[in-house]
C-alpha cells in the first residue's frame, strides 16, 4: 500500500475527531447522565406490562394507529382485561398529562423527534 | 415485534396473570366499530348522503354545516385561494353540475348555490391511482383518508372528477382559528377531504355538518337499509348526482 | 472508469464548477421548499401538478428516445449508429435520474417516499412508472458499463449483453408508454382523457430525444477530437424528421376531434392554450411560439437540402427541442388543470424558487452527461491512440 503511514494516521485523526463528543462526555464525566423522569400519571398499571412500554411503545402506538385508522377498530383490550380507546393524546396523554416531562424528556435525550405532534394535538399539560 | 406479535404477548400475559378473569376476545380487541363511549358506533353497510337543496337554499348565506365541520376537523382558513383548503362548501349549481346545463332553468336557481363535499364514490378514481393507499375505499362505503402515508403525491387530486381534495401547501397550524384538541390537524405535505365523520360515528355520533343543519337539509343514512330515511327520501324525490357518466358511482343524492 | 472524469483541462473544471454553483443555488431553496411546503410553488388547489411534473413528463421522452440509436443498429445492424449507442445510452441515464429527482421534489413529504415500496399498489400508474423507470435505469447502467469497458478492452462486449440491450428496447417505449398512462388514465380530466395521448407521447419523444442528441454530437465536435461523421448524424435527423411529422399530425388530430365534435370538456383546454379562456391567457404566447417553432423545425427538416446544412439542421433540431419542451414541459400538463373540474380557471405560472430547482435539477443532468460523455470520448480517445 502506498502511503500506509499517512493513511492510517489521517484515519485515527478522522475518527478521533468524529468521535469527539463520546471523548467530551467521558472527560467531563457526563458520560453516565441519564434524564431524570417524572412519571405522573393517574393511573397505577399501563395499557402494557411497564418493561415493554419502556422499550417498545413506539410499536404499540404504531400498532394503534393502523388499527383505528385503517381498520376501524377502536378499542384495545390490555393484558388486565381492561379497555382502553386506542388513542394518543384521548388514553395515553390523558394518563401521562405532561408530554413535557414524560415524552419529551427522553426523546430530546436520545435525539429522536417523533413526528406524532406534527399533528396530534397536545392538551393542555398537567403536572 | 409486529402489531400481532403484541397482541399474542397481551393476551398471554393475561391468561397467565390473570387467570380467571374472563377475556373479552382471543384477539385483545373488539369488533370494528365497537367503542368504548356511552354510545354504540353507528354502523352501516353502505354509507350516503342526500342534500335537500330546497331546504339548503331557504337560508341565504347560511354556513352552519361548513363551519360545523371545519371547526370540529381542525381545518385551516385562508386568505388566498391558492393555499385554500375544504372539507365542504357551496359552488354555484351550474359549476357542481355542468352536464344540467340550462340556460332557461328555473327563475333563481342558476345562481344559488349547492353544498359539495366527497361523494364517497362506490368506484372512486382517487382511491385506484393512490400509490401508496393512504386512501381507500373502507367495507361502509366510506373512502378513507391515512394521513401518517400520504406521500403527497397529488395524483389523487389529478384524478377525483369533484374537485373533492385539498392539499396542504404549507403548515397550517397558524391558519386553524381554534385548534380542537381530540383531532389531528394535518402537516404540510398531505391530501385532505371529507371522512363522512367517521371517527363521530365511531363514537356513535352522526356526521357534523348533518347534525349542524336546522332545516335538516342534509340527511345521512345507510343505503343498503330500505327503511332508512334516506331511502325513503329518495323513493319520493327526484334526485341526481354528480358527473354519473364517468362510472365512479358518487353516493351524494341531490334533490332540487 | 469514473477517474477519467477527473481529468480535464481548465474549460472542463469551469463548467463542472459552474454546473455545481447552479446546483447549490437550487439545493437552497429546495431546502426552503422543505421547510415552507410545496407553497413555495406556484401550483394551486385547482392546478396540482406544474413545472416539476411536467419536466419529469418531458424528459422521460428524452430518456426514451435513446432506442432510436440503440434500435437500429442491433435490431438491422445499422452500422453506423455503432459508435453512438453509448451516447444514447448515458443520455438516458441522465434523463432517467432527473426524472426521478423531478417525482422525489414533487412529493410533499419526501421523506415518506418509501411507502411507494412498502405499501405496493399495482392499480396506481404510479407503482408500474417506478418500476419500468428503475428498471430502465438499471438496464442503461449495465449495458453502457459492459459495452464501454469492453470498448475500453478492445474486446467483444459479452455474448449475455445482447438479450439484455434487445430487452432495452420494449423497456424504453414502456417507460413513455406508462407515463402517458398517468394522465390518460383519468376519466376526471378531458384534455388528458384520450388514447392517442401515449403515441403523441412517443412521437414527441422521438423528435425531440434525437433532436437532443443531434446538438450533443455538434457540440461535442467543437469540443473535443472526437467525431462520429456527418452520416449517423444525417440518420438521426431522418428520425426527427418523421417523429415531428407525426407528433404534429396526432395534435391536430385531438383538435379535429374536439372542436368537430363541439364537446366543451375537449374543447375548453384546447381554447384556454391557443385562445385563452375567460380573458385567462398566460400561456397562449408560449403555445404559439411551440407552433412555430415546430411547424418551422418541421419545414427545414423535411426539405432535404436544408436537412444536410450543418447550420439549418442546428436550428431545427433547437427548435423542435424548445417547441416540445414547451409543449410537454408546460402545455400539456397544466392545460389538463383548467378549467378546474368545478369550472374554475386558476391560471399557473412557476415562482422564481420553482424555476431555480428546476434549473438545478437540469443543472445536475447535464453534469451527468458531461461526465459520461467525458468517459466514454476518453475511452476512445485511448483505444484509437
Amino acid at each position: 500500500m502506498y502511503d500506509s503511514g499517512k493513511i492510517i494516521i489521517g484515519l485515527l485523526l478522522f475518527f478521533g475527531l468524529i468521535a469527539s463528543p463520546i471523548w467530551y462526555n467521558l472527560a467531563s464525566g457526563k458520560g453516565s447522565y441519564k434524564p431524570d423522569i417524572k412519571i405522573v400519571t393517574t393511573e397505577k398499571q399501563c395499557v402494557a406490562p411497564t418493561p415493554y412500554m419502556r422499550t417498545s411503545h413506539m410499536d404499540l402506538v404504531y400498532s394503534w394507529r393502523d388499527l383505528v385508522v385503517r381498520e376501524n377498530h377502536r378499542s384495545y383490550n390490555s393484558f388486565t382485561g381492561r379497555q382502553y380507546d386506542m388513542s394518543l393524546t384521548g388514553t395515553c396523554l390523558n394518563c401521562h398529562s405532561n408530554k413535557t416531562e414524560f415524552c419529551d424528556k427522553c426523546h430530546s435525550f436520545v435525539g429522536e423527534a417523533p413526528f406524532c405532534w406534527d399533528c396530534h394535538v397536545v392538551p393542555k399539560e398537567g403536572n | 415485534m409486529d402489531r400481532r406479535g403484541f397482541i399474542r404477548l397481551t393476551g398471554m400475559t393475561s391468561v397467565v396473570g390473570l387467570l380467571g378473569k374472563p377475556i373479552l376476545n382471543a384477539a385483545g380487541l373488539l369488533r370494528p366499530g365497537e367503542a368504548l363511549t356511552n354510545k354504540p358506533p353507528i354502523v352501516g353497510k353502505r354509507w350516503a348522503m342526500v342534500i335537500d337543496t330546497r331546504k339548503c337554499l331557504e337560508k341565504e348565506g347560511c354556513r352552519d354545516c361548513i363551519n360545523a365541520c371545519h371547526h370540529i376537523h381542525n381545518v385551516p382558513e385562508f386568505d388566498n385561494a391558492k393555499d385554500e383548503i375544504k372539507w365542504i362548501w357551496k359552488e354555484k349549481y351550474e359549476q357542481a353540475f355542468p352536464e344540467q346545463e340550462n340556460e332557461y332553468i328555473e327563475d333563481g336557481l342558476k345562481e344559488k348555490s349547492v353544498l359539495v363535499l366527497c361523494n364517497h364514490c362506490d368506484n372512486p378514481p382517487c382511491v385506484r391511482v393512490c400509490p401508496t393507499q393512504a386512501t381507500w375505499k373502507r367495507e361502509d362505503g366510506i373512502v378513507m383518508m391515512d394521513w401518517h402515508r400520504c406521500i403527497g403525491c397529488r395524483y389523487c387530486m389529478a384524478a377525483c372528477p369533484y374537485g373533492s381534495r385539498s392539499f396542504n401547501w404549507r403548515d397550517p397550524r397558524p391558519f386553524i382559528k381554534e385548534i380542537v384538541t381530540d383531532f389531528p390537524t394535518r402537516t404540510r405535505g398531505v391530501v385532505e377531504k371529507c371522512t363522512f365523520c367517521e371517527e363521530r360515528l365511531a363514537k356513535g355520533l352522526i356526521p357534523a355538518c348533518v347534525e349542524a343543519c336546522p332545516e335538516k337539509a342534509l340527511i345521512f343514512g345507510d343505503l343498503e337499509d330500505p327503511q332508512s330515511e334516506l331511502r325513503e327520501l329518495l323513493r319520493v324525490h327526484f334526485s341526481f348526482r354528480r358527473k354519473t357518466n364517468l362510472g365512479t358511482q358518487p353516493e351524494l343524492y341531490y334533490i332540487v | 472508469m469514473l477517474e477519467k472524469a477527473l481529468i480535464g483541462d481548465k474549460k472542463y473544471w469551469s463548467w463542472i464548477l459552474f454546473l455545481m454553483a447552479v446546483m447549490a443555488v437550487g439545493f437552497f431553496f429546495y431546502l426552503r421548499q422543505l421547510t415552507y411546503g410545496l407553497g413555495i410553488t406556484g401550483l394551486s388547489r385547482d392546478v396540482t401538478w406544474g413545472f416539476y411534473i411536467a419536466q419529469f413528463t418531458f424528459l422521460v421522452g428524452v430518456a426514451a428516445s435513446a432506442v432510436m440509436v440503440v434500435l437500429p443498429y442491433y435490431l438491422h445492424n445499422f452500422k453506423i449508429f455503432g459508435k453512438s449507442t453509448i451516447l444514447g445510452e448515458f443520455l438516458a441515464i441522465s434523463a432517467v435520474t432527473m426524472c426521478m429527482l423531478f417525482i422525489l421534489i414533487d412529493l410533499g413529504q419526501p421523506m415518506r417516499a418509501l411507502n411507494m415500496v412498502l405499501h405496493p399498489s399495482p392499480k396506481s400508474v404510479l407503482f408500474w412508472d417506478m418500476i419500468v423507470l428503475n428498471g430502465y435505469l438499471l438496464l442503461n447502467v449495465v449495458i453502457s458499463h459492459v459495452t464501454l469497458d469492453a470498448e475500453r478492452k478492445s474486446i467483444a462486449p459479452p455474448s449475455w449483453i445482447k438479450p439484455v440491450i434487445i430487452l432495452s428496447i420494449p423497456w424504453a417505449i414502456s417507460i413513455h408508454t406508462v407515463t402517458a398512462f398517468i394522465y390518460s388514465g383519468l376519466g376526471s380530466r378531458p384534455f388528458w382523457f384520450t388514447a392517442i395521448l401515449t403515441p403523441r407521447f412517443l412521437a414527441s419523444a422521438f423528435a425531440s430525444g434525437p433532436a437532443l442528441l443531434i446538438l450533443l454530437v455538434f457540440i461535442i465536435k467543437k469540443l473535443t477530437k472526437y467525431d462520429p461523421g456527418r452520416e449517423p448524424v444525417q440518420k438521426l435527423a431522418v428520425i426527427v424528421t418523421y417523429a415531428m411529422a407525426l407528433n404534429i399530425f396526432f395534435v391536430l388530430l385531438e383538435v379535429f376531434t374536439a372542436f368537430y365534435s363541439g364537446n366543451p370538456e375537449h374543447m375548453t383546454s384546447f381554447q384556454y392554450l391557443f385562445v385563452g379562456l375567460d380573458h385567462h391567457s398566460r400561456l397562449v404566447p408560449w403555445i404559439w411560439t411551440s407552433v412555430i417553432l415546430g411547424i418551422g423545425a418541421l419545414v427545414l427538416l423535411i426539405n432535404p437540402r436544408t436537412r444536410k446544412n450543418d447550420i439549418l439542421l442546428i436550428m431545427a433540431c433547437l427548435s423542435v427541442f424548445i417547441s416540445i419542451w414547451i409543449d410537454k414541459g408546460i402545455g400539456m400538463v397544466v392545460a389538463g388543470f383548467i378549467p378546474s373540474p368545478l369550472g374554475h380557471i386558476t391560471e399557473y405560472w412557476p415562482t422564481l424558487p420553482e424555476s431555480l430547482i428546476t434549473l438545478s435539477i437540469y443543472a445536475f443532468g447535464l453534469l451527468l452527461v458531461t461526465i459520461f460523455y467525458k468517459i466514454a470520448l476518453s475511452v476512445r480517445e485511448e483505444t484509437s491512440a
